[in-house]
Formats: structure tokens, C-alpha cells, sequence
């Protein structure tokens, strides 16, 4: 017999902790959002886009613009990309749900319920704003949003360019949060703090992004400035049909994502030849790899290794620019250890685009308010209330940490209005519900689960797209034309449902080795307890990836060794749970409850759900 | 039963063999099996054994007779060649198929019904022939596949689900074959890989009948209260009187081994078995002692378990009948068939 003597080892895990069942969910936990994905993705396989459309909205806020521009980082998340190559297409399955759901999905959006007498003042109308009316009109609260621009959404809108985001999305989704009662005063720009305060709002919410573009100061910068454009201001200037043209030869300067929003804006306003030059290699590209992919689709050109030395005039007219041919000398852990120039060399252009980065601004807040700012300007905001140093007025989105992208802005804004209800209710801000877990048995027969638990192999589907000739006419052609239902129907399939949890009861357990042995991607273990360094080199697998818990159970009955888990790779494929004879291992649907301003406030406005 | 089949999705870092294979190019279609069946994790450990040992899958041949235990080949080894016999005639056909081809590596798995009751006669006389294969008797106490019956190796004094206790003393396949000389016996339980894995990598390697008498837990009528043959009894009566590990041929003996205590046996392939006696055990080369200790073990309550007996060196089957150590498959047709002047010739010699 195999020893069993207990000894030194782990405790249990302790499962009640939701974070610990939340984690096995591997996007819903890097969501920033906690949207349930794979709750939606299984309404979406039923057909029933208006749930999954609703179930959506009730995190993202945005499930039609996010289900096109998201950041995603739920995707390199995706347990599936570490059992095979491809994550799930979480992001566009998101506009499977936007484009379907009908439109009576509005009758089940919260209410506003009779205002409650407190007033909020939300500065600016981007996603984060936009959040916190979306939370707090349901409330009661009397909500009026100050927007500097013509039309809300903020970069949403001014930035991300319309063959990406249709118009008609933005209009939607905001008009269904300022279809609750908002006051939204467009084409008001905020110029005082101190006035805006002197109005008497019971709260103040700043959700005025980082608009600030970055600039190169090289030589020749300022020698033909008009062919030599700041990123962000050119693409705002482009939405609004400011500017409908630009040269033949284009550098965009910088390679993250507003490098390849302006790349393919360039092509579109009658560029031919467009460079994006990277200072440095490939791996080291801050834009995310579809990005990359979708601009390399249009032949733009992405030129590694060359550092801006000088912009080239002749006649006071744009020629080019001059670069340093760089190398680098990377280690073994991928970070740059040394690098020279070994060169230089000249690129002509006609229009040069700067899109190396966004910063802070916030030249209307007098700095005399008990609002603090830190040395580089950026005000001191608490990470968990979003409340600034001065009680009452609040920062969130790109405003409140740099920048980010809109999810980020939409928790943000999820998490400030809790806040805000609190201090307009005279409450403690950081007394804030826990997150909270339910957990359900998905058993419905000897060996039939309440979802799809077969393992199927299908590859990730190709996102198909308009052709080259038709997307060039006109700046606003939508490029993704979104999965047709037979692609949708398969990539819902290739879901791992990782919300479905194995629960494991110690006590039942014969050790009988059956779901060790079933199990395909080898998770499992029984074992003398240890230490996680020991116990990871003594699992049936190797189980490397330190990102991802070992469960430990309690002693079992008849040897008192443990049953561990090593979460990384589990497909939740339910044959542990299928071939237990004593059903020691359940699979059980975990639903989070990750609280928003209606969930702390008093009844009857109970906190909303959406079954799955 | 489950609806679906094990998946083929796998742990995208699962150790590979010598000959690329990795341990689920070893497994064979889903079980059928009770949940929990004790066989289940025995063909678990065969399948281990055979990725640890390298063996082509197609230089595997299965063999079995009738049972739930009988059944198991079909889970393991789908590359491979293999054949579902009558109830407790394994050993008849298993000897037909060696005498044709000696170059394949025959696993047996049997049940304590197939061997010990129905088969009894055909199981000895495979050990008395020394005939060169793995034999696992998957042993549950029980006839599982028709409903729970007391098999030949129920335990006096056994409970049956129902109640009724077993009358009759048990055939211990391990004393029965000690007795019997024959030279390689091992027992182990279908919850202990650590132990069975490393006696099945043992018994591959080992030329002659390798016997593992296997407790395997039949979950749906043997493993209730009264019954000796279920996971708590024997999980508190085994007890292991020698321990082996298994030593690839290559491989260096550890030094802890060569002190003293341990006995490396070294195997017709190069390969090694090192037994190491738990306190007070005998040594397991001795055909006597072995048997002496085993039958006081056994009446003191205890289910002895480890590699028990060990013979190397005495001729198989083919040896023993002088025939060709090539596959018939493989030989001149003129050789296999001589004629008939030659069978006339033969003839003569018994006139
Ligand atoms: C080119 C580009 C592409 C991007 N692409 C993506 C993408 O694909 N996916 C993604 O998730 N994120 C993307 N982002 C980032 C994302 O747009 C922002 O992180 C997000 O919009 C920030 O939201 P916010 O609510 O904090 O502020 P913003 O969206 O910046 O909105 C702020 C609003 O406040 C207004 N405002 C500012 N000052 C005042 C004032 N004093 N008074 C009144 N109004 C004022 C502004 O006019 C603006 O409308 C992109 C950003 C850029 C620049
Ligand atoms: C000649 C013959 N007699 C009887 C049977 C009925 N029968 C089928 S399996 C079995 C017993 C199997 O017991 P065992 O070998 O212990 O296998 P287990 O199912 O317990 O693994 C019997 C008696 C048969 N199939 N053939
Ligand atoms: S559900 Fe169970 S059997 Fe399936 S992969 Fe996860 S642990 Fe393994
Ligand atoms: S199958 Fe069930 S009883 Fe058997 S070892 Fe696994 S959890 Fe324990
Ligand atoms: S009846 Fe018994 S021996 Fe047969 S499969 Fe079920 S548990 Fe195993
Ligand atoms: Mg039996």
C-alpha cells in the first residue's frame, strides 16, 4: 500500500472563497468586467440571442460595440488556447448576440425608477460616463452628462474608425443609457472644477479620458506641421470629416493600437504607400495581434528595427524622415539586454502620423480644490472607491489611471457608482458587498449534463471580411461582416463551459482511481498531501503553469492521502464526474455574483438575473 | 457506460517513449464498465506498463475469456492484436498463438471465474507448460458480469450483497501457483499503481508464465460491508511481503539498492528486478519459504502482496518442445509444410 502518513502539506481548498471557482473561469476572470462568458456562449448555442444579448449588457454595457472593438483580453485567457492552439472567438460571439437579439430586448432593461432628489454631474460622455448613468438612473438619480464634443461616446465615437465601429452601434447602445432620463449637454466643455462644484451636484464623476497626444520632438518637427499629424487629434479630425485626405507615401510612427487605426484610416483617404515603423522587433509590439493582422491584410507594411532620428524638409515641404537602424541583443527570458545603431536610413513620405502614445490632461481643475494630483499630473484617485482626495468627486476610465481601453472604463465606471450611491446615501464607500458564488448541480441523469460536455475538436472559425476593392470605397465600410450562424453554431461548440465546475466531496471517495484515469488532459491525482513545490512535481501530468490553482481536498477516508487537481488544463468534459461511482466528484454550474450600485441598494430593487 | 468517449484532446506536455508513443496511444475504446470497477484501473496500469516498456502497440497480442474482466482488452491497446475466447479457455487458444508466433508479447487478462472456476483445468496447465505471457487475473471474489455470484476465490465466511455467506474455502491462484513451481508470481490491488505498474513492466520483461493476481473491486457486488474483496477490507488487509522495481536494461542500479537488503534478479533481456523483503519476509527465490510464509500470511488474515515468487532461467514452452523461436508466418512454406513423404516419415517412427 502507498503510504498515507498526513504530514506537512496544504489545507483544503477552500471552495467557498468564489474567487477560487471564479479563477477556473479563465475569462470571465480576466474580464474587467467579469462578464459570463461562457453563460452567454451556451445561450447563444440555445438561440437565445436576447438573454445572451442581456446577460451581456448587464457587465460589458456595450455588448455591440465591445463585441467588435473590445481589448478582449478574455481570449489569451481562454483555457481552450492552452489545450490547443486557438482561444474561442469570445469577442465576435459577443456581436453574434448584439446582431440578433431583438429589439425587445430594450422592455427588459432596468427602469428609472422615481428619482431619489440627489443630482450627479458626469463629465464627459465616454464609455465610463456612460457607465455610470447606465448604473445609477435606475436608481433614481437625476444624471446630467457635460460632453465638450457635438455627439457622445468619446473615443468610442472621435477615435475608433467607422469601418471598425459603425456609427449606428455607438447611437444604439448609447441612446438605450440616455433613453433612461439622462440630461446629456452636448457641445459643453467643462472649463472650472470650481464652478462645476459651485452648481450643487451631490456628486461628480470625471470621465474625460486621456486626450492628450504624444509628440516627437526631433529635429524638423515643427518644419512642415501640416503634413506632420498627432494620431489621436487626426483620427478625431477625420471622423468628424475634418480632414478627407492625406499624401500617397505615409509613416505612422509608433506600433500600437492607434498606429494601426491610423494606418488603415490612411488607406482609406487615398494613401498608397503606407510604413509603420517599429523601433523595435516583433515580439516586443504593443498593438494586439489581431490588429496587426487585420492592417497586414490591407498590405500595410510594418518596418521593425527603425528608431525616428529627424524629420527631412526641403523647401519647407515634408520629404521623409531619417531613422536609426537598430540592433538588439535579447536574453533568454525575451528582454533586451543591449542595443545599437548600426546605420541609418531615409524613408520618404509626404505625410508623417505620430501615434506613440496618450497621456492625462486636466488643465480645467484648479489645483487649489483638495483634489491632489501626483508629480506627473495625474490625479490621486483610491483604486478600489475611484474617489479622488477631494469626497465626492470622482475620476474613472482613462481619466482616473491613463490609458486604458473601454472595458477597463466600463468596470470602472461600475465600481465608482456603487461609490457614488453610497456617498449620496451617507454610507461607508469601502463597506461594499463581497462578490458572492452559487453553485448548482448541472446533473439532469445517469450521465446527461445540463450543458454540452463532449470535447469537440473543431478549430477556431475565420472571421470572414469584406474584400480589399469594396472596403477602400468608402471610409465607413464595416470590414468584419460577423460569423454566419453555421460559424457560430461551431465556435460556440468549441466553449469549454469552465463555469461548470468539478466539486469534490472527500468524504465520498473509495479511491477507486476511475476519474484519474478517465480523465483526457490528466488533471488528477491522488496522493500524500505536500507542499505545492512537492506536490507540483508529483501530479500525473506536469503541471508548470504556476497561473493556475491545485485544488486539495481533505483527507480521504480510507488512506487519508488528498485529491488534487491542477486546474491549468481542465476540459470539463464531466467524465470524472460520469465515471465516480459514489458521484464524490458533481459538476456544478458556478454563477458569480460580482455586485453593482443595484445590488446595494435597498429593496424593491432587487439585483437582476439572467438564467442560463 | 457514459455517452461520450474519452476525448482525444491531451495534455499538450505528456512524456513521449522511446518509440514516440505517448501514454494515449496506448488506450482503447471507453469502458463499459460499472463506474469504479476495479478493472477499470487495472487496464489503467497495463496500459502504463506497456508505454513505459515501449512495445509497439502491434507487437501486443490480448487475450481473454469470458467476464467483465474478460472484457477489458477492448480498453486498451486498440493498435493492437488481441481475441475475446470462450469462458475459462484463454489458456488453449493463448498457447495456440504463441506456438505460431513466440515474437509477440501475450497479455492474458482473466477473471477469478474464468481462471479458478470454469477454467481451472486449461489456467494450470498453462503454468505447468511455462508458457512465455502476461497472465492478470482480475480478481473481485465474484462472478460480476452474471450478477454478483460467489466465484472460487470468495473467502469462507464472505458475505454476498444479498447476505448469504460463502460456505466453501477459496482457491488462492498465488499459493496454487507457488506450489506448482510456477516462475513468476506476483499479487497486487487495482488501487495501488505505484505497486501494479512496476510488477506488469516485471512480468513483460520476464520470459515464462508471469502470473499477477490482481484484487480488483467489483464496486456493484462486491463492495459492501462483510465483503473481502472490497476496496476498505483490502485496502486494510494488503500487505506488501516483497517489494520489486522494475529496472530498465540500461539503466544503473541505485546504490541504496546494491548495500544489502535488496536482491537484484536479472532478466533473460538484460533488464533487472530488484526485490527488497518487507520485515521478516523470506526469500522469494525459495520455492519453499515462499510457500511457508505465504500460507501463514494468508491464515492470519493478511492478503500478502508484492512480487512472492521468482524463478528465472527455466525453459518455456518452446524450449521445452524444441520448436522453431520464429514465427510460422515467417518461414518457408516448404519448411512449415514438408509434405507428405516427410509426415509419412514422422508417421513412421511411432509404428
Ligand atoms: C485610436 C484609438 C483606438 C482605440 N481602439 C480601442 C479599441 O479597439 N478597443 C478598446 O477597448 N479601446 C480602444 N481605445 C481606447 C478607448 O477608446 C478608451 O480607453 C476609452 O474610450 C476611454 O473611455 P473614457 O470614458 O475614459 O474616456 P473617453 O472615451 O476618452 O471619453 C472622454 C470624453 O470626455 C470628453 N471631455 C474631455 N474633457 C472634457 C471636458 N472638460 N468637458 C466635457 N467633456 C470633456 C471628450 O470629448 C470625450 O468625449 C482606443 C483608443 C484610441 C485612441
Ligand atoms: C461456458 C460458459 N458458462 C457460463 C457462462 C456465463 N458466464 C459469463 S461470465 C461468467 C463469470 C465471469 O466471472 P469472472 O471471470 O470472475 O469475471 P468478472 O465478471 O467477475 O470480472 C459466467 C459464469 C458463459 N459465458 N460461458
Ligand atoms: S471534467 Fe474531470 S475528467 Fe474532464 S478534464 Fe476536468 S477533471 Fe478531467
Ligand atoms: S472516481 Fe470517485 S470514488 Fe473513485 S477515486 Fe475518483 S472521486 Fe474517488
Ligand atoms: S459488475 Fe462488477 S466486475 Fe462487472 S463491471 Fe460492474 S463492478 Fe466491474
Ligand atoms: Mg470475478
Amino acid at each position: 500500500m502507498t503510504s498515507s502518513s498526513p504530514g506537512v502539506g496544504l489545507p483544503p481548498t477552500d471552495i467557498r472563497n468564489p474567487d477560487y471557482f471564479h479563477k477556473v473561469v479563465d475569462c470571465q476572470w480576466a474580464c474587467p468586467a467579469h462578464t459570463d462568458v461562457p453563460g452567454y456562449i451556451r445561450l447563444i448555442a440555445q438561440g437565445r440571442y436576447t438573454d445572451a444579448y442581456l446577460l451581456n449588457r448587464k457587465s460589458n454595457v456595450f455588448p455591440g460595440i465591445l463585441g467588435r472593438v473590445c481589448d478582449r483580453p478574455c481570449e489569451p485567457a481562454c483555457r481552450r488556447g492552452r489545450v490547443e492552439e486557438k482561444p474561442v472567438a469570445i469577442c465576435r460571439l459577443k456581436r453574434v448576440a448584439a446582431d440578433h437579439a431583438d429589439e425587445s430586448y430594450r422592455d427588459q432593461l432596468p427602469k428609472p425608477a422615481t428619482k431619489n432628489g440627489k443630482r450627479v454631474a458626469l463629465v464627459g460622455a465616454g464609455p465610463a460616463s456612460l457607465t455610470v448613468a447606465n448604473d445609477l438612473l435606475p436608481l433614481g438619480y437625476d444624471v446630467t452628462i457635460f460632453e465638450a464634443l457635438d455627439v457622445p461616446g468619446g473615443l468610442m465615437r472621435s477615435n475608433i474608425p467607422s469601418f471598425r465601429l459603425p456609427a449606428e452601434v455607438l447611437d444604439r447602445e448609447i441612446g438605450d443609457i440616455v433613453g433612461m432620463g439622462a440630461h446629456l449637454r452636448l457641445g459643453h466643455r467643462i472649463e472650472s472644477m470650481k464652478a462645476l462644484l459651485g452648481e450643487g451636484y451631490d456628486a461628480i464623476f470625471v470621465g474625460t479620458g486621456a486626450p492628450k497626444g504624444k509628440e516627437l520632438k526631433l529635429a524638423g518637427r515643427d518644419d512642415d506641421p501640416a503634413h506632420v499629424h498627432i494620431g489621436i487629434a487626426w483620427l478625431e479630425s477625420v471622423a468628424f470629416g475634418h480632414i478627407e485626405k492625406i499624401g500617397e507615401k505615409v509613416l505612422i510612427i509608433g506600433v500600437g493600437n492607434t498606429a494601426m487605426d491610423c494606418c488603415r484610416t490612411s488607406l482609406r483617404l487615398g494613401a498608397k504607400d503606407v510604413k509603420v515603423m517599429a523601433r523595435k522587433p516583433r515580439q516586443f509590439f504593443k498593438a494586439s495581434p489581431w490588429e496587426l493582422e487585420d492592417a497586414e491584410e490591407e498590405r500595410v507594411e510594418i518596418v521593425i528595427n527603425r528608431a525616428p532620428r529627424a524629420f527631412v524638409t526641403e523647401g519647407g515641404r515634408l520629404k521623409g524622415m531619417l531613422f536609426d537602424v537598430m540592433e538588439y541583443e535579447v536574453d533568454a527570458r525575451g528582454r533586451i539586454t543591449a542595443e545599437r545603431v548600426t546605420g541609418e536610413q531615409f524613408y520618404p513620405a509626404d505625410d508623417v502620423i505620430l501615434a506613440i502614445g496618450q497621456e492625462n490632461a486636466f488643465p480645467w481643475i484648479e489645483r487649489d480644490l483638495g483634489l491632489e494630483f501626483d508629480k506627473w499630473e495625474v490625479p490621486v484617485v483610491d483604486p478600489a472607491t475611484f474617489q479622488s482626495t477631494r469626497p465626492g468627486v470622482f475620476f474613472g476610465g482613462d481619466a482616473a489611471f491613463g490609458p486604458k481601453n473601454i472595458i477597463w472604463s466600463v468596470e470602472h465606471g461600475h465600481q465608482a457608482a456603487i461609490s457614488i450611491h453610497r456617498h449620496c446615501q451617507g454610507e461607508d464607500l469601502r463597506d461594499r458587498l463581497p462578490d458572492g458564488q452559487n453553485l448548482q448541480t448541472s446533473k439532469m441523469g445517469m450521465h446527461e449534463w445540463a450543458y454540452s460536455n463532449n470535447y469537440d475538436p473543431a478549430e477556431r472559425r475565420l472571421m470572414p471580411h469584406v474584400s480589399l476593392k469594396e472596403r477602400f470605397q468608402k471610409l465607413d465600410v464595416e470590414v468584419e461582416l460577423g460569423f454566419t450562424a453555421e460559424q457560430a453554431a461551431a465556435e460556440v461548440e468549441r466553449c469549454l463551459n469552465c463555469d461548470v465546475q468539478t466539486v469534490f466531496a472527500a468524504k465520498l471517495c473509495i479511491e477507486c482511481d476511475a476519474c484519474i484515469d478517465i480523465c483526457p488532459v490528466d488533471c488528477l491525482t491522488i496522493t500524500r498531501n505536500g507542499t505545492e513545490d512537492d506536490l507540483r512535481t508529483r501530479l500525473t501530468a506536469p503541471a508548470d503553469n504556476r497561473t493556475q490553482a491545485l485544488f486539495v481536498s481533505e483527507a480521504l477516508p480510507q488512506t487519508g492521502r488528498v485529491m488534487v487537481k491542477d486546474e491549468d488544463l481542465c476540459v470539463h468534459c464531466g467524465l470524472c464526474a460520469e465515471r465516480c461511482p459514489t458521484a464524490a466528484w458533481d459538476m456544478q454550474k458556478f454563477t458569480l455574483h460580482h455586485p453593482h450600485a443595484i445590488d446595494h441598494a435597498p429593496a424593491p430593487a432587487a439585483p437582476r438575473r439572467f438564467g442560463t | 457506460m457514459s455517452y461520450i468517449a474519452k476525448p482525444k484532446v491531451a495534455h499538450p506536455q505528456l512524456p513521449k517513449n522511446d518509440l514516440g508513443f505517448t501514454v494515449r496511444d496506448y488506450e482503447g475504446a471507453m469502458s463499459t464498465l460499472c463506474a469504479g470497477c476495479g478493472h477499470d484501473s487495472i487496464t489503467s496500469a497495463i496500459i502504463q506498463a506497456a508505454f513505459e516498456q515501449s512495445i509497439p502497440p502491434h507487437r501486443l497480442a490480448k487475450m481473454s475469456g469470458i467476464g467483465c474482466s474478460s472484457k477489458t482488452p477492448a480498453y486498451f491497446a486498440s493498435a493492437s492484436h488481441g481475441i475475446n475466447t470462450v469462458h475459462g479457455r484463454m489458456p488453449a487458444v493463448a498457447t495456440g498463438a504463441n506456438a505460431a508466433n513466440p515474437d509477440l508479447y501475450y497479455v492474458g487478462v482473466s477473471g477469478d471465474g474464468d481462471s479458478l472456476s470454469i477454467g481451472l483445468g486449461q489456467f494450470l496447465h498453462a503454468v505447468r507448460r511455462n508458457l512465455n505471457m502476461v497472465y492478470v487475473l482480475e480478481n473481485n471474489g465474484v462472478y460480476g458480469l452474471t450478477k454478483g455470484q460467489f466465484s472460487a476465490s470468495a473467502d469462507l465466511g464472505s458475505k454476498a450483497k444479498k447476505g448469504e455467506t460463502n460456505q466453501q474455502p477459496p482457491i488462492d491462484p498465488v499459493q496454487t501457483l507457488v506450489s506448482l513451481g510456477a516462475t513468476f508470481v506476483a499479487r497486487s490491488f487495482s488501487g495501488d499503481k505505484e505497486q501494479l505498474v512496476p510488477l506488469i513492466r516485471a512480468a513483460l520483461a520476464h520470459r515464462g508464465f508471469a502470473f499477477i493476481d490482481v484484487i480488483s473491486p467489483c464496486v456493484t457486488f462486491n463492495d459492501h460491508e462483510g465483503s473481502t474483496k472490497s476496496y476498505t477490507f483490502t485496502r486494510k488487509h494488503a500487505h506488501v511481503a516483497m517489494y520489486a522495481d522494475y529496472v530498465a536494461p540500461a539503466k544503473e542500479i541505485r546504490a541504496e539498492y546494491a548495500a544489502g537488503a535488496a536482491m537484484p534478479v536479472t532478466l533473460h533481456d538484460g533488464s533487472r528486478i530488484v526485490l527488497r523483503k518487507a520485515d521478516g519476509a523470506y526469500d522469494p527465490t525459495d520455492q519453499a519459504a515462499a510457500f511457508s510464509y505465504l500460507t501463514k500470511a494468508t491464515a492470519a488474515g493478511e492478503i500478502p502482496t508484492g512480487l512472492l515468487y521468482l524463478k528465472t532461467g527455466r525453459p518455456d514452452m518452446h524450449e521445452l518442445a524444441n520448436t522453431p523461436d520464429v514465427p510460422l508466418a515467417t518461414m518457408a512454406w516448404e519448411k512449415v509444410c514438408p509434405g507428405s513423404a516427410t509426415l509419412g516419415k514422422i508417421q513412421d517412427r511411432f509404428r
